[in-house]
């Protein structure tokens, strides 16, 4: 990963809490460089039938928008705002209290007041109230309100891709109003004009063609499981099968495809693998269901459905049992909060039950699909695994959660059981930065590019932070996750702020301590490092 | 104000003491935003004090101020909320989105947090009872800081201490109000205002509750005020709707502290209200004009402004739904079918890679 275009951590960290002189309806947006994200490739578009493909950049004086831009953003928000009771809801009531302003890592890690998620919101509100409130046609100014124009579009788009869509200011504030519904509704009006990020366009369109982000078609998906089986093999012993496209399985088995794509979060499917061989789970993954994750959320909601409907599609076609999901954040606020509405009911699936322990996972009733942590939490509770957890000795363990599992989910127990479980050095991170207050990576929502490395070092500040106080406190070594986009942007956070600790998921952790019948004497964990003589310094 | 004393109270309303500060650090915060929406809020206050001083000397204006404009103002107060009430309900919750705060309900031994992640109604009216009654959301805030290069969160209870002051003396102070309007008064109503009166200090006797509302609302105002980023988020309304209380607590503490005025008057007068029989008092002092001059324009003005979050509080959907999702279908009722890419016309692109990978397939 290279730094070399953005400044040094010390000069980064000088952030000014304080406002600029200027009021912020007067302060223009400056698209500095490493603070943005490059525009949607017109290929990406056309694909996804989406309006204005062209070729542009958001540092371009003349975006190309349509003759008729805002009347299509105002018919927009208009059928919005009567469709959405979130969106005309927060519009309105919002009083200005602050409470929400220094929740975000963004506006922690930035200072910029428009990245308080109350100014964040305002942004588009001003925009409301002078369209849609009497007030604001009245009184314009006065009341908050101001004309929609080419600036202002360019600030939405300036501010809504440095929105990770988190969800920690709605937490706090006391009308649970979320910037991420704010920020979605945002994107949505932007997309309507064509005005969309690559790193989110890119994987939707590959999501929509291949089944997954990457775009990696159906002989790739098959190499890369057999290669990472072939791994297991060198570390354990063990040849555990692959089963792909299997009619017939029990369960369907679908996880984010940087799981299977890039180091760390290979490890972490290694783990996955380890895991249903060793409980002899009938199960099969699929290349055309072979992504969870869904950048169709980070679009519109349309398009979220839209990615999302292979899922059950798949489930049904293989006539599985009930479907089981990986360890991703964004994918499960849509499995857990979105799917059964947009694309079920799934009765064509049976109540998920635990063909192991019996146990039947009553919260997934109805939309049949169990998260990896809570299936393999309750492995663990009946007694079903072996574990060694001295196998991760080396290891000083804390846990990320993720912020989609954590407020848009509410899994927070089953992780800690499993790394408990699975560890013997586990440090929680400070209470203000855990659970529902968790910090976010930084560079979610489709912002983990490398144009917008600074933003995201900025964003995912606040975490870092949170991480070297227990490194120095306690001697983490160790980041667990719950999240591939965690896995693959963690570790340019960690080797940028905190060298030195490294990044899983937690299906990594349980795998190295996973005692599996007929494995060799095992003398490395996962990642082929020794076990040896890597007893950790008592003394932290 | 001296920069010395803003930082200081600004440090005292923020919360917390601040880090030292450097020269330019200063110069900042002196010449921070344009405070504009602060002077014309100021200005806007004192029209309308102008104006109720001149209904008080004019007996026409009195007649329009206590016959006719109650009941406008009461009529604009009831439409008004009603409408934007019906606006939001109107408005169709196409997906269950709560944040949910605490562990969800999932397997049976892990302890779950059914007031922070409810998993049924139960759940919800208790998650709902306590954002509406205590605040839960704001007594989480903490304020964040840069200490020695390192963010940094300090408790911050003050915001959730002086609203919850302020909106519960509220709350007293127009049950207590009540009085006026009942006849004979009914006994809870003497009993608050027993209760808060209870310290009998001072004749008459200084309600608790007045002292409360005052505190309250003099801190949200400095905090607005004075802290920066606030400043900088702050539009009139904001400003103009504290003033607003602020002009009516004030002009109801002078009366009944410094300007006594004729209590039976008052009484006949609220029950010509009620009773549709309004009769315009005489020799009710001026005080009073204004103290109703500023309560008919808060009343009207409510609707129309953010003090509407009273009644969006309660259709908040991050808060005021179960976190069931995927044990209880939600529907969605506009959820319209979309363009897909079926499983056939995936197999149908890749199936030479997928007989050469050797992948099952539904048509060889
Ligand atoms: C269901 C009833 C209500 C609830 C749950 C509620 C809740 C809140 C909360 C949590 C805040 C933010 C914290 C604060 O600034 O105090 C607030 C602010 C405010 N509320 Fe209420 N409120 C309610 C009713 C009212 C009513 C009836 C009024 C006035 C007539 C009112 C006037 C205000 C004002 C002026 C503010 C802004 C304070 C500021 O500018 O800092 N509220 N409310
Ligand atoms: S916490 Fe809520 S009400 Fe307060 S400023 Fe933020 S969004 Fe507005
Ligand atoms: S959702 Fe997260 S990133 Fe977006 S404004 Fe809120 S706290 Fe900031």
């Amino acid at each position: 990963m290279s730094f070399v275009k953005i400044p040094t951590p010390d000069k980064l960290i000088a952030i000014r809490y304080e406002p600029p002189e200027t009021s912020w309806m007067d302060t223009p947006t400056v698209f500095r460089p490493g603070t943005w994200s490059y525009s949607g490739a017109a290929k990406n578009l056309t694909a996804l039938d989406m309006p204005n493909p062209r070729a542009w950049q958001p540092s371009d004086e003349d975006w190309k928008l349509p003759e008729n831009w805002q009347q299509i953003i105002l018919e927009g928000m208009r059928e919005r705002l009567e469709k959405y009771r979130s969106f005309k809801l927060f519009m309105d009531i919002c009083v200005r209290c602050g409470a929400c302003a220094d929740k975000c890592h963004f506006y922690i890690g930035s200072g910029d007041p428009k990245n308080m998620p109350v100014l964040r919101a305002e942004l588009l509100r001003s925009v409301y109230r002078r369209y849609f409130t009497e007030s604001g046609k009245r009184f314009g100014r006065l009341a908050g309100a101001r004309d929609l124009t080419v600036d202002v579009l360019k600030e939405w788009f300036y501010y809504f891709y440095q929105c990770t869509e988190c969800r920690r200011c709605s937490v706090f504030c006391p009308y649970g109003i979320d910037q991420a519904e704010i920020t979605m509704m945002g994107r949505e009006l932007l997309n309507l004009v064509g005005c969309n990020i690559n790193w989110v366009i890119e994987p939707a369109a590959n999501c929509f063609r291949t089944g997954n982000h990457l775009g990696i078609q159906p002989g790739g998906i098959k190499d890369m499981l057999e290669f990472i089986a072939d791994d297991i093999e060198d570390r354990t012993g063990v040849r555990v099968e692959v089963p792909l496209n299997k009619k017939g399985a029990e369960i369907l088995f679908v996880a984010p495809s940087g799981d299977y794509f890039a180091d760390p979060g290979t490890y972490t499917c290694m783990g996955y693998l380890m895991l249903f061989h060793e409980i002899g789970l009938n199960y099969t993954f699929s290349t055309y269901a072979s992504e969870g994750g869904n950048f169709g959320l980070f679009t519109s909601h349309e398009m979220a459905k839209r990615l999302n409907a292979k899922i059950y599609a798949e489930a049904k076609r293989l006539g599985v049992k009930w479907i089981l999901g990986g360890e991703c954040g964004h994918m499960w606020r849509l499995l857990h909060q979105y799917m059964d509405t947009m694309n079920g009911p799934a009765d064509f699936l049976a109540e998920p039950v635990s063909p192991i322990t019996g146990t039947r996972f009553e919260n997934a009733r109805s939309t049949k699909m169990v998260h990896i942590a809570e299936f393999s939490a309750d492995l663990i509770r009946k007694g079903k695994l072996k574990l060694n957890p001295a196998r991760n000795d080396a290891l000083r363990v804390t846990f990320h959660d993720s912020c989609n599992p954590a407020r848009g989910m509410g899994l927070f127990e089953e992780p800690r059981y499993i790394i408990r479980h699975a560890c013997n050095h586990f440090h929680e991170m400070a209470e203000d930065t855990i659970r529902e207050k968790t910090l976010c990576c930084g560079s979610g929502a489709g912002l983990g590019n490398d144009e917008n490395m600074e933003m995201r070092m900025r964003g995912g500040m606040p975490r870092a932070m949170a991480v070297r106080q227990v490194k120095e406190k306690h001697g983490v070594n160790r980041l667990a996750c719950i999240c591939a986009i965690d896995r693959a942007t963690l570790p340019p956070l960690m080797e940028y702020w905190v060298p030195g600790v490294t990044v899983s998921g937690v299906h990594e952790l349980l795998a190295n301590a996973l005692v599996m019948t007929g494995e060799k004497d095992r003398t490395t964990d996962l990642r082929g490092q020794s076990l040896e003589g890597k007893t950790v310094d008592e003394t932290l | 104000m001296s920069v010395e004393i803003r930082c200081a109270l600004s440090a005292f309303l923020f919360y917390r003491e601040v880090p030292p500060l450097g020269e330019e650090h200063l110069s900042k915060i002196e010449g921070a935003t344009s405070i504009m929406n602060l002077f014309i809020s100021l200005i806007a206050i004192l029209v309308l004090t102008l104006l109720a001083l001149g209904v008080a000397f004019s007996a026409g204006l009195a007649y329009l101020l206590t016959v006719i404009v109650p009941y406008a103002a009461f009529a604009l107060f009831l439409a008004g909320f009603v409408y934007r009430v019906a606006k939001w309900a109107g408005a169709p919750v196409p997906f269950r989105i709560p944040t949910t705060c605490g562990q969800e309900k999932s397997l049976p031994w892990i302890k779950t947090n059914p007031l922070e992640s409810p998993s049924g109604l139960p759940g919800v009216i208790g998650r709902m009872v306590l954002e509406v009654l205590l605040f839960r959301s704001l007594f989480r805030n903490t304020r964040a800081d840069l200490y020695d290069q390192r963010p940094v969160y300090g408790s911050a209870k003050w915001l959730w201490f002086f609203g919850l002051l302020f909106h519960w003396s509220l709350l007293i102070i127009v049950l207590r109000h009540l009085r006026f309007f009942i006849e004979p008064i009914a006994p809870w109503i003497s009993g608050i205002s027993a209760v808060d009166g209870f310290f009998e200090i001072g004749i008459p006797t200084l309600y608790l509750s007045d002292i409360a509302i005052l505190t309250g609302l003099s801190f949200l105002f400095l905090r607005r005020v004075v802290v920066p980023q606030l400043r900088y988020i702050s539009l009139f309304t904001d400003y103009f709707s504290l003033l607003l209380i602020l002009g009516a607590v004030g002009t109801g503490l002078l009366m009944r502290h410094f300007f006594p005025t004729d209590l039976l008057q008052v009484k006949n007068l609220a029950l010509g209200w009620v009773t549709f029989s309004p009769v315009v008092p005489g020799g009710i002092g001026k005080v009073f004009y204004i103290h109703l001059c500023f309560v008919f324009v808060l009343i009207a003005w409510f609707p129309m402004s953010k003090l509407m979050h009273a009644g969006g509080v309660f259709l908040s959907p991050t808060r005021n739904l179960a976190n069931d999702n995927r044990r209880n279908r939600h529907l969605n009722p506009w959820n319209a079918p979309v363009k897909v890419h079926t499983y056939e016309e995936y197999e149908d692109e890749f199936r030479d890679k997928m007989k050469a990978a050797g992948l099952p397939m539904e048509k060889e």
